[in-house]
C-alpha cells in the first residue's frame, strides 16, 4: 500500500515539476518582454542624476557593454542562459549579485510571512470555528462583521494605523526598519529583530484572518448540518466532544489548503505592508526595483515570487493528497 | 405497558415568505404510536408523510426551527429534552438509511466503537463485525470505500453495540439488492425477537410485511391506521381505512389501481380529515372536524365511517 502511494507521489510531483518549468519559462518571457517594452530606460536608471556628464558616446558604449543593442531575442537568450547557470545578474541599484540580495531579503521576509501565516491560520480558523458553533448569536455577529471590515480593509492603511497608535503615540515599538538605527550589525541582538517584526507581522495577520475565518465558519456551518453530524447526535455525542470527534478534522483539511493557496495574497500583502514599515524584505525589495528601473533584479523577484507562490500552491495539493483518506486510499482501489 | 408512546405530536416549521409574514408548515398533524418490546412496529407512507421527522422528534433531534407539541414517553416517563439528550444512543438508537451519516473522514471501526458505551469497545466492535460478516479489514476502511451492502451492516453495528431497548430504523434499505434487503430485514426480527422494541419506518409495504408485527399507516404526517400485519390480505377488506385500502390495491401485485389526487401539501391542510379529499365515502362530517384515533377490531384507525 505505501508503495503505491509513494509512486503516486511520485507521478505526482513530476507532472508538476513539468508544469512549474514551463511556467516558470513563460513567467520569464513575459516579464522580460514587458520591462524591455516599459519606460524604463536602464542606462538612464544606471546613470541616474550624471545624465548630463554623459555623452551620447558614452552611453552607446554602456549598451554595448550590456548588450542593449542586440534584439531582443538575443537578449533574451543571454539572460536566459545566464539564469540557467545560476547567474541572476548584478543589481543596479545595491551593486551586488541579485542572488546575494534576494537570498538576504528573502530571510527577513519569510520570517515575517510566515509568522503573519501561522497567527492569521491559527486565530482565524479559531475565529470560523467559534462563530459557526454560536451562529447567529451575537458573538457570530461579531466576527462576521470584523472579518467583513477587515476583508475590505486596504493593507497599507491599517500599517499606517497601527504605525500611528503602537509606534508614535504608545511608543511600543519601533517606527519601521528591521533592526534598530545606529547600530552595528555585529551588535543587533535577536531581541532587536523580534521587536521589529512584530507590527508589520501583526498587521500582515490581522488582514489575514478574514478570509480562513469566514471560510471556516461556512464550511463548519455546512458540516453540523450533514447527516453524519445528525447520526453523532442521536448517538449521543454533543457540544464540544461532537466538534472534536467530527468536525474538526473535516474543516481543517480545507482550512489548510486555502491558507496554503493564500501564499500569493500573503506576498502582496507583505509588498505593501514592508514599504509602509520600511521593513527591509522582499516586498520593499520589489518596489524599489520597479521604481528605478533595476531590471536584473526586479526579474530575480518575478522569478523568486512565483517560485513562492507556486510551492505554495504545490503543497496545498500534496496535502490533500496525503491527509484525505478519500483521495489516498482511493486511488489505488 | 408500551416502550415508547407517542401522543397527539405535532410539529411545525415557521418559514418566513414575503417580508416579515409567516407561514407555518404542519408536517406532523396529532400522530398516535405505541411501541412495544419484542415488537417490529412498520411505519408505511408515501414520502414527503413525514415520517423521519417523527425518527427525529422521538430523539430529540429536530432541527432548531420545528416547533413541537404533544407528548413522548418512554417506559411510562415522558421524554423531556433532558431525558432525550441522556438516553439517545444509549437506550433509543437509531438506524440511519445510507452511508452519508458516517463521517467520510473516520474509520468505520472507530465509529461503531463510539456507539458502545459500556464495556470494552474494541471487543464489543470485532464481535459485531464478526456476526454480521464483516471482515476484520473492514473496521480499518473509510465509509467511501463499503459496498451498499457493508455499508447497512455497518449502520446496523453501530445500534447493536449500544445494546439500545429501542431501535428505529428511517428507511433502512432503499437502493439494495433483493438478498441484502432480505438479510437486513431478518437482522431487525431477530433483534426484535431478543426482546428489542423496532421501528421500521419505510416506503416499502411489502417488504415491511414479511417481518413486522403491526403497520401504521401514514398518511400526510398522520397515522391514519394501526393494524395487525394478518390484516394485510386480499382485497383488503379487513383493513379499516380508505387510504389503507386504496394503498394495499394500488400494489402491482394487487389490483395495481392508483389513488386520485396526491397528498395535501403542509401549509395548506383541509380543515376536515386529511384524507377527504380524495376519499370515496366522503360525508359532510368529513369536512367539518379532524376525526378522533379510536380502537376498532384489534387495531385503531383515523376515520368516522370505519367499521
Amino acid at each position: 500500500m505505501r508503495k503505491g502511494l509513494n509512486r503516486h507521489i511520485g507521478i505526482f510531483l513530476l507532472l508538476k515539476s513539468v508544469r512549474m518549468a514551463t511556467l516558470l519559462v513563460a513567467i520569464c518571457f513575459i516579464s522580460f518582454l514587458l520591462i524591455k517594452n516599459s519606460p524604463i530606460d536602464p542606462i538612464q536608471a544606471y546613470i541616474g542624476a550624471d545624465l548630463l556628464k554623459v555623452g551620447p558616446e558614452q552611453r552607446e558604449k554602456i549598451a554595448e557593454y550590456w548588450g542593449l543593442d542586440q534584439p531582443v531575442m538575443v537578449q533574451f537568450f543571454n539572460w536566459g542562459s545566464a539564469l540557467l547557470t545560476g547567474d541572476l545578474g548584478t543589481s543596479m541599484i545595491y551593486r551586488r549579485p541579485v542572488a546575494e540580495i534576494i537570498s538576504e531579503r528573502f530571510l527577513n521576509s519569510f520570517v515575517l510571512m510566515i509568522t503573519a501565516w501561522l497567527l492569521s491560520g491559527i486565530i482565524g480558523f479559531a475565529m470560523g470555528v467559534i462563530s459557526a458553533m454560536k451562529k447567529d448569536t451575537w458573538v457570530d455577529k461579531f466576527i462576521k462583521w470584523y472579518c467583513y471590515t477587515l476583508a475590505s480593509t486596504p493593507t497599507f492603511w491599517l500599517g499606517l494605523l497601527m504605525l500611528i497608535v503602537f509606534a508614535v503615540w504608545l511608543g511600543w515599538f519601533p517606527i519601521g526598519l528591521g533592526v534598530p538605527a545606529g547600530v552595528l550589525a555585529e551588535d543587533v541582538t535577536i531581541a532587536d529583530r523580534i521587536n521589529h517584526l512584530i507590527l508589520p507581522a501583526i498587521t500582515l495577520s490581522v488582514v489575514g484572518v478574514a478570509n480562513v475565518a469566514l471560510h471556516t465558519r461556512q464550511k463548519l456551518i455546512d458540516v453540523l448540518a450533514s447527516d453524519y453530524v445528525l447520526f453523532a447526535r442521536a448517538r449521543g455525542e454533543y457540544g464540544f466532544g461532537l466538534f472534536w470527534r467530527h468536525g474538526l478534522r473535516n474543516v481543517a483539511l480545507p482550512a489548510i489548503t486555502l491558507q496554503f493557496a493564500a501564499f500569493s495574497e500573503l506576498f502582496g500583502g507583505a509588498v505593501l505592508a514592508e514599504q509602509v514599515f520600511s521593513y527591509p524584505g522582499l516586498g520593499q525589495a520589489t518596489v524599489e526595483a520597479g521604481l528605478r528601473g533595476d531590471v536584473p533584479l526586479l526579474l530575480g523577484l518575478v522569478i523568486c515570487s512565483a517560485l513562492f507562490v507556486f510551492i505554495g500552491n504545490l503543497i496545498a495539493d500534496l496535502i490533500y493528497y496525503v491527509l484525505d483518506p478519500r483521495i489516498r486510499e482511493g486511488r489505488m482501489i | 405497558m408500551s416502550i415508547l408512546e407517542v401522543e397527539d405530536l405535532s410539529i411545525s416549521f415557521k418559514q418566513y415568505t414575503r417580508g416579515l409574514k409567516q407561514k407555518h408548515h404542519h408536517v406532523i398533524t396529532s400522530l398516535n404510536v405505541t411501541l412495544e418490546a419484542g415488537e417490529i412496529l412498520a411505519v408505511v407512507g408515501a414520502s414527503g408523510s413525514g415520517k423521519s421527522l417523527l425518527a427525529h422528534a422521538i430523539l430529540g433531534i429536530l432541527p432548531s426551527n420545528a416547533s413541537m407539541s404533544g407528548t413522548i414517553k418512554y417506559a411510562g416517563d415522558e421524554l423531556t429534552a433532558a431525558r432525550q439528550m441522556a438516553l439517545r444512543g444509549k437506550e433509543i438508537a437509531l438506524v440511519p438509511q445510507s452511508v452519508n451519516y458516517l463521517d467520510p473522514l473516520m474509520r468505520v471501526g472507530a465509529q461503531v466503537r463510539t456507539s458502545v458505551k459500556q464495556g470494552d469497545a474494541a471487543l464489543a466492535q470485532r464481535k459485531v463485525f464478526e456476526r454480521y460478516h464483516l471482515q476484520s479489514d473492514v473496521e480499518n476502511m473509510y465509509p467511501f470505500q463499503l459496498s451498499g451492502g457493508m455499508a447497512r451492516r455497518t449502520l446496523l453495528s453501530t445500534a447493536m453495540v449500544s445494546e439500545a431497548n429501542v431501535i428505529i430504523a428511517d428507511e433502512p434499505t432503499p437502493g439494495l439488492d433483493p438478498v441484502v434487503i432480505l438479510e437486513a430485514l431478518h437482522d431487525f426480527r431477530e433483534l426484535a425477537d431478543n426482546g428489542c422494541a423496532v421501528m421500521l419506518i419505510t416506503h416499502d409495504i411489502e417488504s415491511a410485511l414479511k417481518i413486522a408485527d403491526k403497520i401504521a399507516v401514514f398518511y400526510a404526517g398522520t397515522t391514519v391506521e394501526v393494524a395487525p400485519v394478518d390484516d394485510f390480505f386480499g382485497n383488503g377488506e379487513a383493513l379499516r381505512h380508505p387510504y389503507s385500502k386504496a394503498l394495499w390495491r394500488a400494489l402491482p401485485q394487487n389490483d395495481f389501481v392508483p389513488i386520485r389526487g396526491s397528498q395535501p401539501h403542509p401549509s395548506a391542510l383541509p380543515a376536515g380529515c386529511l384524507f377527504e379529499p380524495r376519499c370515496e365515502k366522503v360525508t359532510l362530517e368529513c369536512r367539518q372536524a379532524r376525526p378522533e384515533m379510536r380502537n376498532l377490531r384489534n387495531g385503531m384507525v383515523r376515520c368516522i365511517h370505519a367499521t
